[in-house]
């Protein structure tokens, strides 16, 4: 008796608490994102269609932006690989030096991009000490979206790995199956959506890449100018539709892209 | 080593700027009607370059009778980003850009008053001419403009579409062929002879700066004044001053709701004392007899600013700087524009 009652009032706390938290979440996604993206959008529209077309449809732009994407999927692809591989051996393998590993992989998130790009300067420029030089060329390009995205993979997959049970993939082994197969048919189903978040998240950080490539990929058009600086460029004219269009290709992009993923993610789950 | 205190240096520098930024954001401009004896507080809103300037400027005003009480707020950065901050409503009660059309647009937006040029110097408080520098010994022997366009030179410019600051090194090589006596077909040609061998266009002149000392490059387009701080703050290249370049002028204006100390602040700037402030730290003085003694990191310290024989001016040879933006800026059309974009296209 007294159980029910306390049960049906904390039902009712939890609604309405939940109610607001529900309110909350809104007003704070509307203020931050929403509506900076709206103004964006309005912004963009501004110029009319033609002005719009013919912003986009510039060549320079137009270079710019097929750089950026291509490179942002290229980055990707890669991150998918080598962030699930750095997040098993974070997860399943002992080594000196392990607990190290962990906290680097997260300097990405933690230095300014422009810190960033000083960095791969030094390192794959001119002077550089291992003889790399890739500066001005669009493999810079590609450096700094792999520095910059490479902890996104691993931080969404590694607490998966974590809480997956060994003992499945052991009832696997003893059944047969090869490491791989196991691999493949047990381990990797559960680490898709992982993989699936952080490919979307590295995909999106990529596109709107600015500060920790422009020291080193020599912003040179139609070779190595990424959609970012073209913004710049339009907002220094004081062209603010035209960077605002830009802009809103950039989003169309991303959203088709994350969204792509998602579908690609539930249907591999479903299959599996 | 090296690159990791430079990295250190990097990110210091980000932290100061946020915290300026903050701090110029902060509070409204205090509106207070400034008796002798009150302290006002002036919010200072300039482009990054002259930051050291007017710090020391600030502590000679505060000697003074005028500017014994006033103490100040400044926020620093890219010319364009800072004017149109104070479009937006970023307090300021005076503004130091890199470039007229900066100051223009607050005249548009009814901030400053539309007579902010017509003194003595025409807005004009720094200025400064566009020089190569090189690595140290000059090993590509770089001396004039036609050196630039040799084969095989590779140059760094800050680039002109999105660094308004960069606009002077593109018009100092324009305007230095058609001095020279080429027409404007062949003065078009000399540029885009030189944009084929800019293997870098950093965003920023402070970027261009950045790149080049990390190895990116034989020579960069830079100003003079940049080359004189970078050298007391002990890094090590060679300026070259070209028989014919360019007078950078940068403007610097009082708005129209600012403290009246503000005007004092400015008419201080303008003044000997203030102008020898600017030449220590490299900037060529807009008024004459400014006497500043030795200047440390010029190439030669005690004649720190060698008459240059050929001097271009934005009023002499380019007409006004909203006719040149059109003419060589515009997104579209603008000669520089379309020279850029062809010089990615070719290879």
């Amino acid at each position: 008796m007294t159980a029910a009652v306390v049960s049906a009032s904390r039902v009712t706390t939890l609604g309405k608490a939940s109610g607001l938290g529900l309110g909350v979440a809104m007003i704070w996604f509307s203020l931050l994102v929403l509506i900076p993206l709206a103004a964006v959008i309005v912004t963009a529209s501004q110029g009319g269609w033609t002005a719009f077309w013919n912003t986009i449809t510039n060549e320079q732009t137009a270079a710019a932006i097929r750089l950026t994407v291509t490179h942002a999927f290229l980055v990707t692809a890669v991150n998918v690989v080598m962030g699930t591989l750095i997040a098993w051996v974070l997860v399943r393998d002992q080594f000196k030096g392990q607990r190290i590993l962990e906290v680097l992989i997260d300097i990405p998130f933690a230095l300014p991009t422009i810190v960033a790009g000083l960095v791969l300067l030094s390192l794959y420029g001119p002077n550089s000490p291992i003889g790399v030089d890739v500066a001005n060329t669009p493999r810079a390009v590609t450096l700094a979206f792999l520095f910059v995205t490479l902890p996104f993979v691993v931080r969404t997959v590694q607490p998966v790995l974590a809480e997956l049970d060994p003992e499945v993939e052991e009832a696997a082994a003893s059944l047969g199956a090869s490491r791989f197969t196991t691999f493949r048919r047990i381990v990797l189903p559960s680490l898709i959506p992982a993989i699936a978040a952080g490919a979307a998240l590295s995909f999106a950080r990529a596109v709107s890449e600015y500060g920790s490539l422009v020291l080193l990929s020599g912003n040179l058009p139609f070779q190595t100018e990424v959609t970012s600086v073209r913004i710049l460029s339009s907002i220094e004219n004081d062209n603010v539709e035209a960077a605002a269009a830009v802009a809103s290709v950039l989003l169309l992009i991303s959203f088709s892209v994350i969204v792509l993923i998602d579908v690609l993610q539930r249907f591999l789950v479903k299959r599996d | 080593m090296r690159n990791r205190t430079r990295s250190f240096i990097a990110l210091g520098l980000a932290g100061t700027l946020l915290l300026t930024a903050c701090g110029g954001d902060d509070s409204g401009s205090e509106g207070s009607s400034g008796t002798e004896s009150e302290p006002v507080t002036l919010n200072i809103v300039g482009f990054a370059v002259p930051e050291a300037a007017n710090v020391a400027i600030a502590e000679e005003f505060n000697k003074t009778d005028e500017g014994a009480n006033v103490s100040f707020k400044s926020s620093y950065g890219a010319s364009g980003d800072q004017s149109r901050a104070v479009a937006e409503g970023l307090a300021a009660d005076y503004v130091h850009f890199s470039v007229a059309s900066d100051v223009t647009r607050l005249v548009d937006e009814g901030l400053v008053a539309d007579t902010w040029a017509d003194g003595d110097t025409k807005g004009i408080v720094s200025s400064s001419v566009v020089v190569f520098a090189v690595r140290e010994g000059n090993p590509e022997n770089i001396q004039t403009w036609d050196d630039l366009v040799k084969p095989g030179v590779e140059i760094v410019t800050p680039n002109p579409a999105s660094s308004g600051a960069a606009r002077w090194n593109a018009l100092a090589a324009y305007g230095q062929a058609i001095e020279g006596g080429a027409t404007e077909a062949e003065a078009t040609q000399y540029v885009t002879d030189l944009f084929a061998n800019v293997v870098s266009l950093p965003s920023s002149g402070r970027d261009a700066t950045t790149a080049f000392l990390g190895g990116t490059g034989d020579v960069l387009l830079a100003y003079e004044n940049e080359a004189i701080l970078a050298h007391q703050n002990g890094e090590e290249f060679d300026y070259i001053i070209p028989e014919t370049t360019m007078l950078i002028e940068n403007p610097g204006a009082v708005l129209i709701d600012a403290d009246p100390k503000a005007q004092d602040w400015l008419d201080f700037v303008l003044s000997k004392e203030g102008q020898k402030q600017f030449a220590l730290k490299g900037f060529r003085p807009v008024i004459e007899g400014v006497e500043y003694g030795d200047v440390e990191g010029a190439n030669e310290p005690a004649d720190p600013f060698p008459e240059v024989t050929n001097l271009l001016t934005v009023e002499d040879d380019f007409e006004s700087w909203d006719a040149l933006s059109a003419k060589f800026f515009d997104e579209e059309e603008g000669i520089i524009t379309v020279i850029i974009a062809e010089s990615g296209k070719g290879e």
